[in-house]
C-alpha cells in the first residue's frame, strides 16, 4: 500500500488525463445521438435500419478500431484523437436507441396538445418532448458515462496516457497496489461523473424532484440499459406507481 | 427554458471540440515551435514504450541530456511497438530506446540475425532515412525459451537443445507472435526434434501471467525477457542459446539528425556504461522495491558518475 | 479500401478453414463462449432482477453495484482475476459474466417497474397469490425488456469476448491478437468483421425471439396503457 502514498500526484494526473479523455466522447456523443434517434423516432421505416446499424457499431472489437481508426480518419497513431472518436462511436451506439425510446415514450396526447396551441414541430421537439423525454436521456447519458470512463483505459495500450497506465505499468511490475489503485480509481471517477449527471439533471430538470404521483419515470433515474425492443414492439412507457 | 439549455449544451459541445483539438495538437505538436537557434537549446524529444524498464532508459537518457544543457520533451509510454513505430519512422521522435533484435525484426521481418554485432549491422542498413543508431550497451534484454526451476531439475535442463531429452510433448506460451516467430515452436521441432503438443497464447509480453502459467504447470516453456525481475526470485531457468536462435537484443538509442555530436557523446557514455548487470539491477529496483523511474535514473546517475 | 479487399480476402482464403485455426472451429469457440456467459450471468441477474422489481427492494442497492461494474475496465478485471486463478477460460469467464449482469439486471427489473400497476392490483384482487402474479402477470408483461436486457449484454459479450484469446488458444480473438502482434492487419481485420458478423446473427436470433416469445396480447395492451395515459 505504501505505493499509493508516495505516488499520489501519479494517480491524480493520471485522473486528470482520464477526464480528459473520457469527457469529451461523453458530449459527443450525447450531441450525436440526438439527432439519430429523432429521426429513427420520426419515421417508422428508419427506425429498425438506424437502430440496428448503430447499435452494431458496439460489436466492433476495441483493439482494432484503434489501429485502423487513423488510417481512415488519417490522424497520427497516438493521437488522443483516435480515442476520442473511437469513444464517441461507442457512445453514440448506446445512446441512438435510447434517444428513440425516450423520445416515444412521449404521451402522443401531449405532442397533440401542444399542435394544438400552435407550436411548430420544431420547437415542439425542442421544448416539449425533449424536455419530456429528460429523465429517460438522462438516465441513458449515465450509462454512457459510465462505459466510457471503463472503456478509456484501454488507451494505454495505444499509447495514450490515462488510468489504464497505472494497471499496465503495475501488471508489468508486479505492483498489487497500482494494479488495484487504477482500478478503484476509474470506478470512483466513474461514479463521481455519473453522480454530477445526476445533478446536472436536477439541474436542468426540477419538475422531476417533483414527487408527484404523475411523474412519467421512477424519481430516481435508472441506469437503464438500451433495451432493443422490436421495431414493432410499442414504446414502453414506465407508469406511475 | 429548454432553448437556453441547449444553448448551454452546444456550448459545451464548442469546449468539447476545442479542448479536443488542442489536445491532439499537443501530441502531435512540432518540438521546433520554440525556435531558440542555439542549438544546445533545442528541444530533444525522448520517447519510451509502455515497457516499464524501457521507461526507465528513456529517463536515464532524458536527465543525461538535461545535464548536457540539452531541453527535453519527455513522450513517455507511447504504446507498443505496433502503434509506435510509425511515429519512430515518420520522425516525430528524437530519441528512443530500443532493442537491436527486436527492432531488426520488427522492420525486416526475414532478418537473417546472428551476432549482438551482425545484428547492429543488419539494424542500420534497415533504419528508414533521418534515423541513426548510436553506440548499442552491453546490457541486453532479450528474448529467451524459459522453463520453471523444478521443470529445469526434473529433466536435467540446461541449454534449448535439452528440451529433447523429455518425454511428454511440450506445452508453448507467450504472446500470439512466438508461434509463427523464427525461433518459434516449428523450430523447435525442426532443429532439435523437440515434440511440441501445442501453443497457449498468453498475450501479457512474458509478464505475471506467463510466470504464472510457468509455475502451474499449464505451458512447460514461455518466452520472457532475460532482464524480467521475474528471474530475481530464482524460480525460472532461461535455457542457454549457443545457436544464436533468438537475436541478440541490445540497448540501443535511436536517434534522429536532431541529436548533434554533443548530445550522441552523452548518450554514448550512458552506453558505455550500461552493463548487462546494471540494466536487471534497475529493473529490480522498479518491481521490487517499486521506484518511480525518475528516482531509479537520478540515483544510477549519480552513482555511476559518469558527468 | 485495400485493406478492407485484403480483410474479405483473407476470410474467402480457403487455407483459413483447416487445421487447428480453422475460421469454423473459432467461430463456434466464440459462440459458445458468449452463450455460456450469458446463462452464467442470467442465471444471478435475473431472480435478482425480479425480486427487485416484484418487491420495489433493493433497486438503489442494484442500480450503485451496476453502475460500478460496468465501471470496472474488463481487461483488468480479467488480468487481476487470471493472477489468482491461473491462464484458461476461467478468468475470462468471470470478467465476462460481470460485464453482462449490468443490462440482464437492469431489464429484468425495468421489465417488472414498466407494468401498469393498475394490472398488478386487479391480479392482486381476482386473488392471484404473489407467486401467481409474478408467473402469470410480471414475467409476461416484463419479456420484452428483459429480453432487451438480454439481447445488449449479448452484444457487449460477443466483441469482449475476444478478450478470452488474451489467455487462451480460444475464439475469434486469436485472429485479433496474432494480426496485431504480426502486423498483418488483414486478419485483424477479418477477424474483427467476423466478429461483427456474428454479432449480426445474434441481432437477427434475437430480434426473432422476440417475435415468437411475446405474447401478442401483452403488445397491445402495452399501446393501449400508452394510448389511455
Amino acid at each position: 500500500m505504501s505505493w499509493i502514498w508516495s505516488n499520489g500526484d501519479l494517480i491524480w494526473d493520471r485522473t486528470l488525463d482520464h477526464l480528459v479523455l473520457s469527457v469529451p466522447p461523453i458530449i459527443l456523443s450525447f450531441l450525436l445521438a440526438v439527432p439519430l434517434g429523432a429521426l429513427a423516432n420520426r419515421y417508422r421505416a428508419s427506425r429498425g435500419a438506424i437502430l440496428s446499424s448503430v447499435g452494431l457499431l458496439y460489436a466492433i472489437p476495441s483493439l482494432p478500431l484503434f489501429i485502423v481508426l487513423p488510417v481512415i480518419v488519417g490522424t497520427s497513431a497516438r493521437s488522443p484523437l483516435n480515442l476520442i472518436i473511437a469513444l464517441t462511436l461507442y457512445g453514440v451506439a448506446l445512446m441512438v436507441r435510447v434517444v428513440a425510446d425516450g423520445l416515444a415514450s412521449v404521451d402522443p396526447d401531449v405532442r397533440q396538445s401542444a399542435a394544438g396551441v400552435g407550436f411548430s414541430s420544431w420547437s415542439e421537439f425542442w421544448q416539449v418532448e425533449l424536455p419530456l423525454a429528460g429523465p429517460v436521456l438522462l438516465a441513458g447519458l449515465r450509462v454512457v458515462a459510465v462505459s466510457t470512463v471503463s472503456l478509456a483505459t484501454v488507451g494505454a495500450v495505444i499509447g495514450v496516457q490515462s488510468l489504464g497506465s497505472l494497471f499496465t505499468d503495475g501488471f508489468q511490475r508486479g505492483i498489487q497496489a497500482e494494479i488495484i489503485a487504477g482500478i478503484v480509481a476509474t470506478v470512483v471517477l466513474a461514479l463521481v461523473l455519473d453522480g454530477a449527471l445526476v445533478l446536472l439533471g436536477r439541474l436542468l430538470m426540477p419538475w422531476t424532484r417533483k414527487s408527484s404521483s404523475r411523474v412519467m419515470l421512477p424519481l430516481t433515474p435508472t441506469p437503464l440499459t438500451p433495451t432493443p425492443l422490436t421495431p414493432t414492439t410499442t414504446p414502453t412507457t414506465p407508469v406511475t406507481r | 427554458m429548454f432553448t437556453a439549455n441547449k444553448g448551454r449544451l452546444a456550448l459545451f459541445g464548442v469546449v468539447a471540440v476545442g479542448a479536443v483539438i488542442a489536445l491532439a495538437g499537443c501530441a502531435t505538436g512540432d518540438p521546433l515551435a520554440t525556435d531558440s537557434g542555439d542549438s544546445a537549446g533545442e528541444t530533444l524529444v525522448v520517447s519510451s514504450s509502455n515497457y516499464y524498464s524501457n521507461e526507465i532508459l528513456a529517463e536515464i537518457y532524458s536527465q543525461a541530456l538535461e545535464e548536457g544543457g540539452y531541453t527535453v520533451d519527455r513522450q513517455f509510454k507511447i504504446g507498443e511497438r505496433e502503434v509506435y513505430l510509425s511515429d519512430i519512422e515518420a520522425g516525430g521522435i528524437d530519441v528512443f530506446p530500443e532493442y537491436t533484435g527486436s527492432l531488426l525484426q520488427a522492420l525486416e521481418p526475414d532478418a537473417a540475425g546472428g551476432s549482438a554485432d551482425e545484428v547492429y549491422t543488419e539494424l542500420e542498413g534497415v533504419l528508414p532515412d533521418g534515423l541513426a543508431l548510436l553506440d548499442r550497451a552491453e546490457a541486453s534484454d532479450q528474448n529467451s525459451w524459459t522453463v520453471s526451476k523444478d521443470f529445469a531439475e526434473q529433466y536435467d535442463l540446461t541449454d534449448i537443445a535439452s528440451l529433447a531429452s523429455v518425454p511428454e510433448p511440450i506445452q508453448v506460451g507467450g504472446n500470439s507472435e512466438l508461434e509463427s516467430r523464427p525461433y518459434g515452436p516449428s523450430t523447435l521441432t525442426e532443429m532439435y526434434g523437440i515434440a511440441i503438443a501445442g501453443f497457449t497464447p498468453v498475450e501479457d509480453g512474458g509478464g505475471p501471467l506467463t510466470v504464472k502459467a510457468l509455475q502451474d504447470g499449464d505451458i512447460q516453456i514461455a518466452n520472457i525477457y532475460t532482464a524480467s525481475p521475474a528471474f530475481a526470485e530464482g524460480n525460472l531457468v532461461a535455457l542457454d542459446d549457443p545457436d544464436n536462435l533468438f537475436f541478440p537484443d541490445n540497448v540501443v538509442p535511436v536517434v534522429s539528425d536532431k541529436v548533434d555530436e554533443g548530445a550522441a557523446d552523452i548518450l554514448n557514455t550512458v552506453s558505455a556504461a550500461l552493463s548487462a548487470d546494471v540494466l536487471v539491477e534497475l529493473n529490480a529496483k522498479s518491481s521490487n522495491d517499486q521506484e518511480s523511474a525518475d528516482k531509479i535514473a537520478t540515483d544510477w546517475l549519480a552513482e555511476a558518475n559518469l558527468f | 479500401m485495400n485493406l478492407l479487399i485484403e480483410s474479405i480476402q483473407w476470410i474467402l482464403d480457403p487455407q483459413n478453414y483447416v487445421g487447428g485455426n480453422a475460421i469454423p472451429l473459432r467461430v463456434l469457440e466464440h459462440l459458445g463462449f458468449t452463450v455460456a456467459t450469458l446463462l452464467i450471468a442470467s442465471a444471478v441477474a435475473i431472480p435478482a432482477g425480479f425480486f427487485i422489481g416484484h418487491t420495489g427492494r433493493g433497486r438503489g442497492l442494484a442500480v450503485s453495484i451496476s453502475g460500478a461494474f460496468r465501471a470496472i475496465p474488463t481487461l483488468g478485471l480479467l488480468t487481476l482475476v487470471a493472477l489468482s486463478i491461473g491462464i484458461g477460460l476461467g478468468a475470462p469467464y468471470v470478467a465476462l459474466t460481470i460485464l453482462a449482469i449490468p443490462p440482464i439486471l437492469a431489464g429484468a427489473y425495468t421489465g417488472f417497474e414498466a407494468i401498469d400497476r393498475r394490472t398488478i392490483d386487479a391480479a392482486r384482487a381476482v386473488g392471484m397469490s404473489e407467486g401467481q402474479i409474478v408467473r402469470g402477470v410480471e414475467l409476461p408483461l416484463g419479456l420484452p425488456l428483459l429480453i432487451g436486457g438480454i439481447r445488449s449484454a449479448a452484444l457487449q459479450v460477443i466483441s469482449t469476448a475476444t478478450l478470452a484469446a488474451y489467455l487462451a488458444d480460444f475464439g475469434l480473438g486469436r485472429y485479433l491478437f496474432t494480426g496485431l502482434k504480426t502486423r498483418d492487419y488483414a486478419e485483424m481485420l477479418g477477424g474483427s468483421i467476423l466478429v461483427i458478423l456474428l454479432a449480426l446473427a445474434l441481432e437477427g436470433i434475437f430480434a426473432t425471439i422476440q417475435r415468437f416469445v411475446v405474447p401478442r396480447g401483452v403488445v397491445s395492451s402495452r399501446s393501449r396503457v400508452v394510448r389511455v395515459r
